[in-house]
């Protein structure tokens, strides 16, 4: 496992020994081998962050600035987040996208978790089919979907006024990849515990809230924070199906925000970074966690 | 009535798995069903149905792909080209960015902080973002060749540079996954395979070549079929980074995926559309399947 081996070797670590090799007592390596990664690492980790420190400095610039080129902002500002939030909704935006993510994930969280468990510990007639029957879905892209899927939407009336959140939510509030992560994970829950609480007479929906689910949380919070990224960043379908601009998840509304102001560059990065921020704050904020997630999802799978 | 516990077990399983069941079935199979039905129909998705026309939707496509300068054709052979000048550089940066990363312990998580950012950051505002440092004159990237004094280029202005810079866009995007997974991947590799080799004599080439990478053959083939499938599905950054949404400039960047959103959602040609999916469908189906057969080995130690 990654996160073992992580904190194998950095227990290794001690102060002032920063040039120590990463395989210890292996190979010996000098210095400037280690200066040279870093120096490579560090241009690499500029190209990547300077479009965001980009899209940040031009938002705060005002108009004038961007043709006059300066890469600091000699009078920053703030009037184009005014401007931007006074001529759109994307309070409004912000809302949506919240309610939406809201709605798949915790229909995620729930369902997935329930569902891998019950294929992980149950026996019971038609287990392969129904597990293979929801992993093949897995082979569909959505994309062949979306026209089945609106012209359902359109027949029970999902395309209309509040119950659009449903509309954009229903594609996602279950998913093959979640269950097929959940029951893996499950593998780490011993049976007696489970046979233990069944003795002592305690139902199976309880054993799974009460006993199971809690052992498997670091597994749950990865489910959540994809799923909530994945679903904040959506973006075909709610853009087929919101139909008014009420509707619109923050990705549509900024699609269509750049269509209204063309060439206001100025705009269009205080609108990019009103959208993205956000979720920036959340990555930094639960970084260990998402990348930790992200390596022991993709190794399981 | 009395239930033995295995009985019990079983009613309790298919109480669980109740409203996945439903899910899967009514938001997923059949879907699909309607799907390939859709691409044998003149379907218009308002009325949810539409005459049969057997296979007129593909003849249609097939005869289109025939003009010269058609979209259908650029469609597809600029998508498999996304796929071609996308994956391959994805994995080789990736790959060695992780090996680098494996190298260093501090400024580590800074690094791959800085390295995932674009990954959880919506397509549209990265779109908007590029955007703006593509411009032509007052461009971040046109400012930086002025200053070194090279030419300005005109990036996704130009039919014949705008691919590659969206390509450039996606790789700069979902680099931060790949790299990850590689470093995970690197993490697991035991020591000791590194110590014996050094042993008998072999040097850092040999290592790389005789170790590292063929027991990083399970997670390249895993980054291989999931990079291919998302450049497969291109469509946000392409909708937003070509001239009114198009796929411009003259359809040098258009995709499978666009002219799926155009022909359906713009023209209302749903059976069209529906056909280009279920093609779109075939060739991720034929792609991953090419891919798994051809680069899966077995590496045993």
């Amino acid at each position: 496992m990654a996160t073992s081996a992580e904190i194998g070797t950095e227990g290794t670590l001690q102060i002032g020994e920063h040039f120590k090799p990463a395989q210890p007592g292996s190979k010996r390596r000098f210095g400037w081998t280690l200066l040279i990664a870093y120096l490579l690492l560090a241009i690499g980790g500029v190209c990547m962050v300077t479009p965001f420190f980009w899209m940040i400095l031009t938002s705060v610039k005002p108009a004038p600035e961007l043709v006059n080129f300066s890469f600091f902002p000699e009078n920053p500002t703030l009037q184009n987040y005014l401007n931007v939030l006074n001529t759109s909704s994307f309070e409004r935006w912000y809302l949506n996208s919240i309610i939406v993510a809201a709605i798949s994930t915790s229909s995620v969280v729930f369902f997935d978790t329930l569902v891998g468990y019950t294929l992980n510990k149950f026996d019971f007639p038609g287990k392969n089919i129904i597990f293979i029957g929801m992993l093949g879905t897995l082979m569909i892209p959505t994309e062949m979907l979306i026209i089945p899927w609106f012209t359902m939407s359109v027949n029970w009336n999902w395309h209309i006024g509040y119950t659009q959140y449903w509309g954009i939510a229903f594609p996602g509030v279950i998913t093959a990849a979640g269950i097929f992560l959940m029951r893996q994970f499950f593998d780490g829950v011993p049976n007696e515990l489970l046979d233990a609480a069944r003795m002592d007479g305690m139902n199976e929906f309880g054993i799974w809230w009460r006993i199971a689910a809690p052992l498997v949380k670091p597994a749950i919070a990865a489910l959540a924070i994809f799923n909530f990224i994945g679903n904040w960043n959506a973006y075909l379908w709610p853009l087929i199906l919101a139909n008014s601009r009420e509707f619109y998840t923050l990705p549509v509304g900024l699609s269509f925000f750049r269509g209204e102001s063309t060439t206001h560059w100025e705009k269009i990065m205080t609108a990019a970074s009103l959208a993205s921020i956000p979720l920036l704050i959340v990555f930094l904020v639960f970084q260990r966690q998402i990348i930790r997630g992200i390596a022991l999802t993709g190794l399981k799978g | 009535m009395r239930l033995t516990l295995h009985q019990r077990q079983i009613i309790w399983a298919y109480i669980f798995m109740s409203a996945a069941l439903v899910f899967f079935v009514v938001i997923r199979w059949y879907p699909t069903i309607l799907a390939f039905n859709v691409s044998f129909r003149d379907w218009n998705v308002f009325e949810g149905s539409g005459p049969w026309v057997g296979l007129e939707n593909y003849q249609e496509i097939w005869q289109d792909a025939g003009k010269p300068r058609s979209s259908v054709t650029a469609a597809f052979s600029n998508t498999v080209r996304y796929v071609l000048f996308g994956v391959p550089s994805q994995l080789v940066l990736a790959l060695a960015i992780a090996l680098l990363l494996a190298q260093i312990r501090r400024l580590s998580a800074v690094f791959r902080v800085a390295y995932f950012a674009p990954y959880v950051t919506s397509a549209v505002a990265v779109a908007f973002v590029w955007n703006w440092l593509y411009q032509p004159e007052t461009g971040l990237i046109n400012q930086g060749l002025d200053l070194v004094g090279l030419p300005q280029q005109p990036f996704t202005k130009s039919p014949s540079q705008a691919l590659p810079s969206i390509t450039a866009v996606a790789v700069w995007q979902n680099l931060g996954f790949a790299v990850i997974i590689f470093l995970a991947g690197i993490q697991q590799i035991p020591g000791h395979y590194y110590e014996a080799a050094r042993i008998d004599g072999a040097n850092a080439w040999q290592l790389f070549w005789r170790i590292t990478l063929p027991l990083l053959n399970p997670i390249i083939v895993y980054l291989t079929v999931l990079g291919t499938i998302s450049y497969l599905r291109l469509f946000a950054l392409v909708q937003n980074m070509s001239p009114q949404g198009t796929g411009g400039p003259l359809k040098s960047t258009t995709t499978v995926v666009l002219e799926v959103y155009r022909e359906g959602f713009s023209s209302y040609k749903m059976g069209y559309a529906g056909a280009l999916t279920v093609l779109l469908f075939f060739l991720i189906l034929l792609i991953t399947i090419i891919q798994l057969r051809f680069f899966s080995r077995r590496v045993e130690y």
